[in-house]
């Protein structure tokens, strides 16, 4: 709403009746909601349980004993993907932003460089990750690299921060496009120069306004990261997978989704919490269902 | 756990008190049910590999586990023609919902774990554990798990390898883990690894057809740690034809049948260098 308008006419009957009617719409919303929220789950916990084969079920994805025996074994191998995102991340951020401006860039002389980046974003975003890791994985340490240059490690690695680049360069793109053209102009007749503007004016506003984008590409990418145990390393998925073989018990996998839970919720959650508080920056009004 | 063992004991033998005569031919009897009566519904991979099922084609009875699997139907009573085939994944065969299929068959070891999710029958084959790689690798010909201790390893996902590898191996670098011996194939070649293990039969099929020029390095005798890898036929949990499968199959071994098979298809893999275990 507006804040302004708001609170200068706050003492007037009318918008008091207004505010009294939003508050009574909240309520009834909050009260659907919570109770819509229990039937589900009420339905859930009384009829699942009695469908004829629920204990099986039970046995195969629940088995608390199982789920104790998996624990430590999925939280080590765990490390790994917490590893392999952190040593990606800061490659992919510094090679994306390479690409945006190199896509950016606004020299005629400039031009194959501009069409290099496009052919790579476009590549690298059209061609499915799994193909990546073993192409990289596989394909380059084959070339004839010796140990340990030929790690499936790290040219797994390089294979998430290639394609992850590519999707994370279009976000600063769009980020640098977003800003105003008139703000550019401003820097220039300051007397900074094209890379000055870029580094002082432009790319500190592109950023900032990106950085929810950004943080939901990581999301994405702490998801992908268990794609290169395709290529041999133990990771938390593989190793729900090798537990599930032994045991004959798909209850590793839902172990190893919590595990992925307890750290993509709170990143999804501030996320949310940032593109919120954009959103209030930059239109500050909000209509209600 | 212990508890349903016992039970399904006490079921078993109960079963073979009572149902002697009744699983000989009939059948329809109710103590050997199977999903669709008057049928053998048998579930094996999806492909199935020679030497266990010959060219993927279990309906010909060509290939170790094929011939098995006719052999132990003609026991239960049922014509060729009424065996059926159905295709599945190893997560298929082991998931909590009703099966499609009677039994499966496709190298499934047995293990104590496994036995809490799904029934195993008697062990239809034992095998061995056996390494491939290139010839010209560091460790072709390595006498000693102490050769051994430096080499890089890779195995399949969910087999019995990988546990043979971490407890009786015991590199000094974890192993590498693969969905499919084309990715193991793939590490071989970008020397990732030196080595893959797998089953004996199995690793003279790899080294004579998928993997161009490597060779089955030597297979390793029994261990303490890793048992005999046992293979089994699976059944849904507590599934009662296990019983009267468990009977068929040991009146085959009397009968030297099953030795008769087993002579047919996998005689030709055994002769590899023993690696011994000190």
């Amino acid at each position: 709403m507006a804040l302004g308008l708001h609170r200068r006419a706050g003492h007037q009957p009318r918008l008091n009746s207004r505010k009294e009617h939003e508050r009574r719409q909240r309520r009834r919303s909050s009260l659907i909601a919570a109770v819509s929220t229990l039937v589900v789950l009420a339905a859930v916990i009384v009829l699942v349980p009695r469908m004829p084969r629920w204990d099986r079920v039970k046995k195969s994805f629940f088995d608390v004993e199982q789920m104790r025996d998996s624990l430590p074994r999925l939280i080590d191998a765990f490390w790994l993907d917490v590893k392999i995102f952190a040593w990606t991340t800061p490659a992919i951020f510094v090679l994306a932003l390479l690409i945006a401006l190199a896509r950016n860039s606004r020299s005629p002389a400039l031009f194959p460089v501009r069409a290099l980046a496009a052919v790579y974003t476009d590549v690298m975003r059209g061609v499915p990750v799994i193909l990546w890791i073993y192409l990289v994985g596989f394909g380059v340490p084959g070339l004839g690299l010796e140990r340990p240059y030929n790690s499936p490690l790290l040219w797994g690695s390089v294979a998430l921060a290639m394609t992850y680049s590519g999707y994370v360069a279009e976000v600063f793109r769009a980020g640098i496009a977003s800003v105003h053209e008139s703000q550019r102009a401003a820097a220039r007749s300051l007397g900074l120069s094209s890379g000055q503007t870029m580094r002082f004016v432009v790319l500190p506003q592109a950023i900032r306004r990106v950085v929810p984008p950004l943080l939901n590409d990581l999301v994405s990418l702490q998801k992908d990261v268990a794609l290169v145990s395709l290529i041999g390393p133990i990771e938390i998925l593989r190793q729900a997978n090798i537990d599930k073989a032994k045991f004959a018990n798909f209850t590793p996998f839902i172990v190893a989704a919590l595990i992925f839970l307890a750290v993509t919720i709170p990143l999804t959650r501030l996320t949310d919490y940032l593109w919120h508080r954009q959103q209030r920056r930059t239109t500050g009004t909000r209509v209600a269902a | 756990m212990k508890r349903s063992i016992r039970i399904r004991v006490l079921a078993a033998s109960a079963l073979a008190l009572i149902g002697l005569a009744a699983c000989g031919g009939d059948e329809s009897s109710s103590e050997c049910p199977t999903i669709t009566e008057g049928k053998l519904t048998i579930g094996t991979g999806t492909p199935a590999y020679y030497p266990w099922v010959a060219d993927d084609a279990p309906e010909s009875k060509q290939g170790f586990e094929a011939a098995v699997a006719y052999a132990v139907a003609g026991e239960l009573g049922y014509a060729d023609a009424d065996v059926v085939w159905v295709r599945t994944g190893f997560d298929e065969a082991i998931q909590p919902g009703a099966k499609n299929f009677d039994f499966n068959l496709q190298q499934f070891s047995i293990t104590e774990e496994r036995k809490a999710n799904v029934t195993f029958s008697d062990p239809y084959y034992s095998t061995n554990q056996a390494l491939v790689g290139y010839a010209d690798s560091a460790i072709a010909g390595a006498t000693s798990i102490a050769n051994l201790k430096d080499a890089k390893f890779g195995a399949q996902a969910g087999t019995t390898s990988l546990d043979f590898i971490t407890k009786v191996i015991q590199p000094s670098t974890e192993p590498f883990v693969y969905d499919d011996n084309a990715a193991a194939k793939a590490a071989l070649e970008a020397k990732q690894i030196d080595a893959i293990v797998v089953d004996l039969p199995t690793a003279f099929y790899i080294s004579a057809v998928e993997i161009e020029g490597s060779a089955v390095i030597g297979q390793f005798p029994l261990s303490d740690a890793v048992g005999a890898d046992n293979f089994g036929l699976v059944f849904d949990l507590d599934n009662p034809l296990a019983a009267c499968v468990n009977e068929v199959l040991a009146s085959l071994k009397e009968s030297g049948k099953l030795a008769e098979i087993e002579n047919e298809w996998l005689s030709g893999y055994t002769g590899a260098p023993v690696i011994s275990l000190d």
